[in-house]
């Protein structure tokens, strides 16, 4: 048992977090957010120069072949840094796919472009009455020739108003809710039949509702089984989530630290406010949110790749249960202590809060999560009774 | 960075669930499990088991009889004897009085007390708080007066959980009155026998008297019974308060109250189905259980970070494992009283608990009330949740 980074993580570390320590000053990270794409084509070619474009893949498709580890703290970074880059659908959603479950020759297709910072990727999937269930999809694969036709209509997906290419999740056989029966395409962004709307988020990202009426993939455009993708959809679903936990140890730290400051500089009754015991608790019961949210994040790293899907499903619901609970607390606490100034545009916190919020609710939210954590029995069975 | 245990601490956790599985005596198990009252006769035949087999004082340094496990082992084993369910050795004596000897003492202390501790042929308890000084201990007003070979000590303790089977008590007093009220304060060990203690039980809101009012009225003690220097009490009272670091949370107990509640909610059923399949009484399990488990990797960063401390002082992180754990503990107490609806509200006094006779059915309802109750007491003891959040504050936040 071990919880400190090897020589190697630590270089990773100290290397992503250089570069967005550079590039990601308040006022630098506006005029990005301000740019009609939103996020920067510039540092994102640093990202391909630093190698973590690749970070997952195998050294052959141009990766570094990093682990869960590696991704933690790469997003860990990209959290505390609010940085605007399609990290997570590149790399661990699209990327991910095709890493995990692609063929070899999609695996050359795509791996390579992605690590160089060539092409960006989204994943399609949510639709407007799926919410979090993985397995409601109403969008329709229909074989034609010889490969298949998509209609449907995805919502909020990540990165697919600039994404080069889509991984779409649509339903081959049987009925809406059934997990039998789906399948996932890459599909080109500008392929014939593809029409997006494009929009951004709250937390400053963008997003896109897409619409595909008759559009054509061919054979070699399927990942997997074409009926059999849901516990693909599953792993990198926990994938996501993983994820999204290494970004939030990065988001709440920079809240709570960004409270603590605050505490300690802001005066009023002639006092630093931070004197106050009601302030002081607060701030250390963000603290302890924190702390235990990145302790989940811990855990579900440390269980991404778990092959037991139910083990690896019950340990994602619950770290992100804690996730979305410790965001949910921390966030709205960084902003009653920050008092007016937390309120603006003008302050980091604010704009943290809002990733935080948008983490929460990304891959299922507290509520979501816990049920399934429920459902799947929880960690402890029961006692055998002998009443 | 690698989170699993090593082969040989998995091999170490086998063979302590194992000793475990053998040798918790079956009634002393029970009684944990069904909530029912620990006799001292239970806590000290379990602790004599433990010290034959060299584990009664495992967190102490070899050379006095500890185990030499590193962080991690001490953290399994703890964790392995909560989920047995086994008593805890007595803190008192084997967490608290048994680190201040063998680390301040002088030779013929350590010699007298070290080994009686491990065997538990001395019952001790805690003389720390008084009717006017709780978390403001330093506060204290008990006074010993050096006369001769002795000290006479005056005063009264408070809060002295299982004062009535005690042997031993160690006492802070206040030996400098005009020192400032850190600096006066001396830890003096008096045997219980003396003439001028006299103890009353306390009852408390879960009907029990596990704690007492402690008297002192001219009690004479020899003066070799004082431990370390004069005046520096203090210094050995913090710590003692800060030693617990790893069986603090109390990760393991929770453990296995879940699965009793679980066990006991699949049982109970409300609206024509078992509590468990309740969906609002599920979620609250499940909320308790994710809180849990994400307590049990903090502890676990903590004391992997112990392992490669330098300096041998209290990680204030240990205060994060009090609060969240004496919270979740609560938690778990007061789900288990709700599990039993109505049964709940029968009342048994502690002798009939004993004798397992419960007026009304269920029979493993009576108690859950009265743990409920008594379980107020893990967010005030050992440093109130108040106190921990304000050594977070300034250790940690530098606020």
């Amino acid at each position: 048992m071990d919880f400190e980074f090897s020589e190697e993580q630590q270089l990773l570390k100290d290397s992503i977090e250089g570069l967005l320590g550079d590039k990601y000053g308040f006022e630098q990270r506006r005029k990005v957010l301000e740019s009609a794409d939103g996020w920067s084509r510039e540092i994102w070619k640093q990202y391909a120069e630093l190698g973590i474009l690749g970070l997952p893949f195998a050294e052959e498709h141009g990766g570094i072949n990093g682990g869960p580890v590696e991704t933690m703290i790469v997003m860990g970074t990209i959290g505390n840094a609010l940085a605007l880059e399609p990290y997570l659908p590149t790399v661990i959603l699209a990327g991910g796919f095709i890493r995990r479950f692609g063929t070899d020759a999609q695996k050359n297709k795509y791996l390579p472009q992605i690590a160089e910072g060539k092409i960006t990727g989204a994943f399609a999937h949510t639709e407007r009455q799926s919410r979090y269930d993985l397995f409601d999809v109403k969008t329709t694969a229909k074989p034609s020739g010889n490969g298949f036709t998509l209609d449907g209509q995805k919502s909020v997906v990540l990165n697919g108003d600039q994404a080069d290419f889509v991984i779409v999740t649509a339903r081959v056989s049987g009925n809406q809710r059934d997990k039998d029966g789906l399948g996932l395409f890459i599909a080109d962004a500008k392929a014939n039949g593809v029409s997006r709307r494009g929009y951004r988020t709250v937390d400053g990202l963008t997003a896109a509702e897409i619409q595909l009426s008759g559009v054509k993939v061919e054979a070699d455009a399927v990942i997997g089984k074409p009926s059999a993708a849901y516990p693909l959809i599953e792993q990198i679903a926990d994938d996501g989530i993983a994820a999204l936990c290494g970004e939030a140890v990065g988001v709440l730290a920079g809240l709570t630290e960004a409270t603590t400051d605050y505490l300690r500089t802001r005066k009023q009754f002639g006092v630093n406010i931070g004197a106050f015991q009601v302030l002081q608790h607060r701030n250390v019961e963000m603290l302890i949110a924190a702390e235990q949210a990145k302790s989940m994040a811990f855990l579900a790293t440390m269980m991404v790749n778990e092959p037991n899907a139910v083990t690896r499903r019950k340990t994602m619901s619950a770290a992100k249960t804690q996730i979305g609970r410790s965001a949910q607390f921390v966030g709205e606490q960084a902003i009653q202590l920050h008092g007016g100034i937390g309120m603006t545009m003008e302050l980091k916190t604010g704009h943290w809060f809002k990733r935080a919020t948008a983490i929460d609710i990304q891959f299922g939210d507290a509520d979501y999560h816990l049920e399934q954590f429920g459902n799947m029995g929880g960690f402890e069975t029961a006692a055998q009774g002998k009443e | 960075m690698d989170l699993n245990f090593t082969k040989e601490e998995i091999a170490f956790r086998d063979e302590v669930r194992d000793f475990f599985k053998k040798n918790v005596p079956a009634d002393t198990k029970r009684k944990l499990i069904e909530g029912r009252k620990i006799e001292k006769a239970d806590i000290v035949n379990w602790q004599r088991i433990l010290n034959k087999k060299g584990w009664a004082v495992y967190q102490w340094p070899k050379q006095y009889g500890g185990t030499g496990w590193t962080p991690v082992q001490k953290y399994i084993f703890l964790e392995e004897l909560q989920r047995a369910p086994a008593p805890d050795p007595l803190p008192f004596a084997v967490s608290m009085v048994g680190p201040v000897i063998y680390t301040f003492g002088n030779d013929e202390q350590k010699k007298q007390f070290l080994p009686r501790i491990a065997n538990l042929d001395d019952w001790w308890c805690q003389g720390f708080s008084e009717p006017g000084a709780g978390s403001d201990l330093a506060g204290l007003s008990t006074k010993a007066v050096r006369e001769g070979d002795h000290w006479i000590i005056n005063g009264q303790k408070t809060w002295t959980t299982l004062a009535q089977y005690a042997d031993w008590i160690f006492v802070l007093a206040r030996t400098d009155p005009k020192a400032k009220k850190q600096e006066g304060i001396s830890f003096i060990l008096a045997d219980m026998k003396t003439p001028g203690i006299t103890v009353r039980p306390i009852q408390l809101i879960d009907g029990g008297k596990e704690v007492n009012e402690v008297f002192f009225d001219n009690v004479k003690v020899p003066y070799e019974n004082l431990v370390g220097q004069e005046n520096r009490g203090w210094d050995y009272a913090k710590f003692l308060l800060g030693n617990e670091r790893t069986g603090i949370a109390r990760v393991g107990i929770s453990k296995e109250r879940i699965r009793r509640l679980k066990e006991l909610a699949s049982l109970e059923v409300s609206s024509g189905k078992p509590m468990m399949e309740d969906a609002r009484f599920r979620a609250k399990v499940s909320e308790i259980e994710v809180e849990l488990k994400a307590l049990e990797m903090t502890q676990m960063r903590v004391v992997a970070a112990e392992g490669k401390r330098r300096d041998n002082k209290p990680d204030p992180a240990s205060s994060i494992l009090k609060i969240k754990g004496s919270e979740i503990q609560q938690n778990i107490t007061n789900l288990l009283m709700e599990v039993v609806g109505p049964f709940a509200l029968p009342y048994a006094e502690e002798d009939d608990a004993s004798s397992n006779e419960f007026p009304v059915a269920p029979d493993y309802a009576g108690p859950l009330a009265p743990i409920y109750f008594n379980y107020r007491k893990v967010s005030i003891y050992g440093g109130s949740n108040e106190i921990q959040k304000n050594i977070i504050a300034k250790a940690i936040l530098g606020l």
